[in-house]
């Protein structure tokens, strides 16, 4: 019985090892390879030049992870807490920008924070620009007047002059993008485990007299743990290794990882090898990562179970 | 034992059915012919014209550069029979004996292209090339913002339209525009050139002079006026001009760069006489009008090109505007200025792309 079922795994464990297993192989090969085919360390060396966009690249993807589950815990929470009809419209809504293509949805956020785009032109329609200017202002009055008073050198050279707000091209619409499109693989997990808590905890704790937020903070939130560690893990992971997003809303201006090893494949020096060593340290990173967290979620599940 | 049998058959089936999508370019009968070319690089209707006159079916595939193309060829994951890469990637491609010598006997239309346009210094000799399209590089701006007279390369680099201007987001161009407004070639192998040029682009980039890096995203952003002040290919900027008539362009006065796009046959191609057919419908008189009309590039075809106003006027019911043919088809004495990129050593390419990350970084 369970041979014949085992079996049924067989597809997968083809397509695993054609698609998933034989690529990371070849990518390890290039990787220790140099353009003539021998076996060099010259890739690893060559990358030091890169840590930047590495630290970058991890900093930016830390940065969206952490929006995310700021938004993302809640509305799970709240979600999870709701009549099914409304947690049916809210998972359509949810749900619904991931039909279309993700390209065209970084794209139409470039027509939003273009500094001619539709955001600004709302801002100066209804003044916010103007209160910008103005608070600027102030600003560099009250700083002028504490450098003169306090011997201080505090920034005085506000912009009082805005058009617009500078928006598009600027990492934080990198990370806008990230949230944006990652959103919902935050959302989802954490939804899906906070539906399935068991209530009898919940009624049970609330019987040793704890008040609403102690049953969140003692039973709610650890017994949620594992939906949010998954959570960051599927936002984490392809916001490191982005690169469509950087840029149409970075404008190019800052590379991140994904840009560095697309270059080195379709760029003006075609260097498969630099690629696929830079492909292997960012997952051996990624790796690490996730490790260290889910040790760490171990132990809080732990830590619930006694 | 009824079950392998079912087994069996099942394979059967299914092998001879990816056999069967797979292309029947295995198979004697049917003709076929690979392309690779741009995105909206042709008049789709010639595809059909061609299939019906020679029964050979065309199957018309896209790459998004040079480099992607290369990328792609490089390592096998394609099958092209004619591609149309760049004269630089042409020499590159020479170079590493990746392309087959062509048959001319079986390209008459080749003595329809513009003297002008053979043996260029990618294919000296011309065996292995027959132009596509022609165009230059150089200045679009918006008149509402810029009211001087754009002459030089100099409002790439100026702070005066700091955070109105766009850099190109490929390192040839981008580092050939620089090279042109230093007046050195933008063939130069010299490294302290090279650098000099990069360091350019790097401070302008250090202050604030560019929004960005943009290759297609630009036409948004030049149509709907984000962006004033940018570089790009001469034909594309008709497809803008259209869209937002305030725009201008301009060939700097000490020139530009003026490139060839030329079809060329794999040296491994399965099917190279399809692919020489290909090739000759596509050079001729009618197929390089319609297409001219369709991509706004302008051909090589010498009677295609001196027709084109007037095909152009029978098409549309108006004249052809002479200054827009003149964006198209850059008279002689604006391509003497200019010059062609050629293919680049293996060690400057390195140094163009380690500059190109470094300006990330």
């Amino acid at each position: 019985m369970k041979n014949r079922l085992s079996l049924l795994a067989g597809p997968y464990v083809v397509w695993m090892a054609l698609f998933v297993v034989a690529p990371i192989f070849l990518v390890v090969i290039y990787a220790f390879s140099s353009a003539g085919g021998g076996f060099t360390l010259d890739n690893f060396a060559k990358m030091s030049t890169y840590w930047v966009v590495f630290v970058r690249s991890f900093e930016l993807a830390l940065i969206a992870t952490f929006i995310c589950l700021l938004i993302g815990y809640p509305l799970a929470y709240i979600m999870a807490k709701e009549g099914p009809g409304f947690q049916r419209i809210a998972m359509v809504l949810i749900m619904l920008p991931m039909w279309m293509n993700f390209l065209l949805r970084t794209y139409a956020w470039m027509s939003i924070l273009e500094n001619t785009g539709l955001l600004n032109q709302f801002f100066q329609a209804v003044g916010i620009i103007d209160l910008g200017n103005l608070i600027n202002g102030w600003l560099n009055n009250l700083c002028a007047g504490l450098n003169d008073l306090l011997g201080l050198s505090l920034n005085t050279a506000r912009d009082t002059n805005m058009e617009y707000f500078k928006m598009i091209n600027t990492s934080g619409a990198v990370v806008l993008g990230m949230v944006y499109n990652y959103l919902p693989f935050m959302v989802l997990p954490i939804y899906s485990v906070i539906m399935k808590l068991d209530h009898s905890l919940l009624e049970a704790a609330r019987d040793l007299g704890a008040s609403t937020g102690r049953v969140f903070r003692k039973v709610i939130f650890p017994l949620s743990l594992p939906g949010v560690l998954s959570g960051i893990t599927m936002v984490f992971v392809p916001s490191v290794s982005t690169f469509a997003i950087s840029r149409l809303l970075g404008g190019g201006n800052e590379l991140l990882l994904g840009d560095l090893i697309e270059r080195q494949f379709l760029g003006s020096a075609y260097n498969a090898q630099l690629g696929s060593a830079i492909s292997l340290v960012m997952m051996l990173v990624v790796l690490i990562c996730m490790y260290v967290m889910n040790r760490f979620g171990e132990g809080e599940e732990q830590a619930v179970m006694l | 034992m009824k079950k392998k049998l079912a087994l069996t058959l099942t394979l059967t089936v299914t092998t001879a059915l990816l056999a069967g999508c797979s292309g029947g370019g295995n198979s004697a009968d049917a003709r076929v012919v690979n392309v690779c070319g741009w995105g909206e690089n042709i008049e789709p209707e010639l595809i059909d014209q061609f299939e019906e006159e020679t029964g050979i079916k065309v199957n018309y595939q896209t790459a998004e550069s040079n480099e992607a193309m290369y990328a792609l060829i490089k390592n096998g994951g394609a099958n092209y029979d004619v591609i149309v890469p760049s004269d630089y990637m042409i020499s590159q491609m020479i170079e590493e004996d990746m392309l087959a010598e062509l048959n001319f006997d079986n390209i008459p239309n080749f003595s329809l292209v513009d003297d002008r346009f053979k043996n260029l210094s990618y294919d000296p000799e011309n065996k292995y090339t027959v132009p596509y399209t022609w165009g230059t590089l150089g200045i679009i701006y918006n008149s509402d913002v810029v009211k001087e007279d754009v002459t030089s390369w100099d409002i790439m680099f100026d702070p005066a339209y700091a955070g109105q201007t766009a850099m190109i987001n490929n390192p040839r161009d981008a580092l050939g525009i620089a090279l042109m407004k230093l007046g050195y070639s933008i063939n130069t192998t010299d490294e302290n050139e090279i650098r000099e040029a990069y360091q350019l682009i790097a401070d302008a980039k250090n202050n604030g002079v560019y929004q960005g890096f943009f290759m297609d995203e630009i036409y948004d952003k030049m149509e709907g006026g984000e962006t004033s002040v940018c570089t790009y290919y001469a034909g594309d900027y008709l497809v803008m001009y259209e869209n937002n008539p305030s725009l201008r362009w301009a060939v700097p006065e000490n020139g530009s760069n003026w490139f060839v796009d030329a079809m060329c046959v794999l040296k491994d191609a399965e099917h190279k006489e399809e692919a020489e057919a290909w090739i000759n419908f596509i050079t001729s008189t009618e197929a390089s009008l319609a297409n001219m009309d369709f991509i706004w590039y302008s051909t090589p075809n010498k009677e295609a090109l001196e027709q084109y106003p007037a095909y152009y006027e029978e098409q549309n019911g108006e004249p052809l505007d002479p200054a827009l043919y003149e964006v198209m088809a850059a008279p002689q004495e604006i391509l003497d200025k200019c010059e062609s990129y050629l293919g680049l050593p293996e060690e400057t390419r390195t140094l163009y792309n380690d500059l190109w990350n470094e300006l990330g970084i």
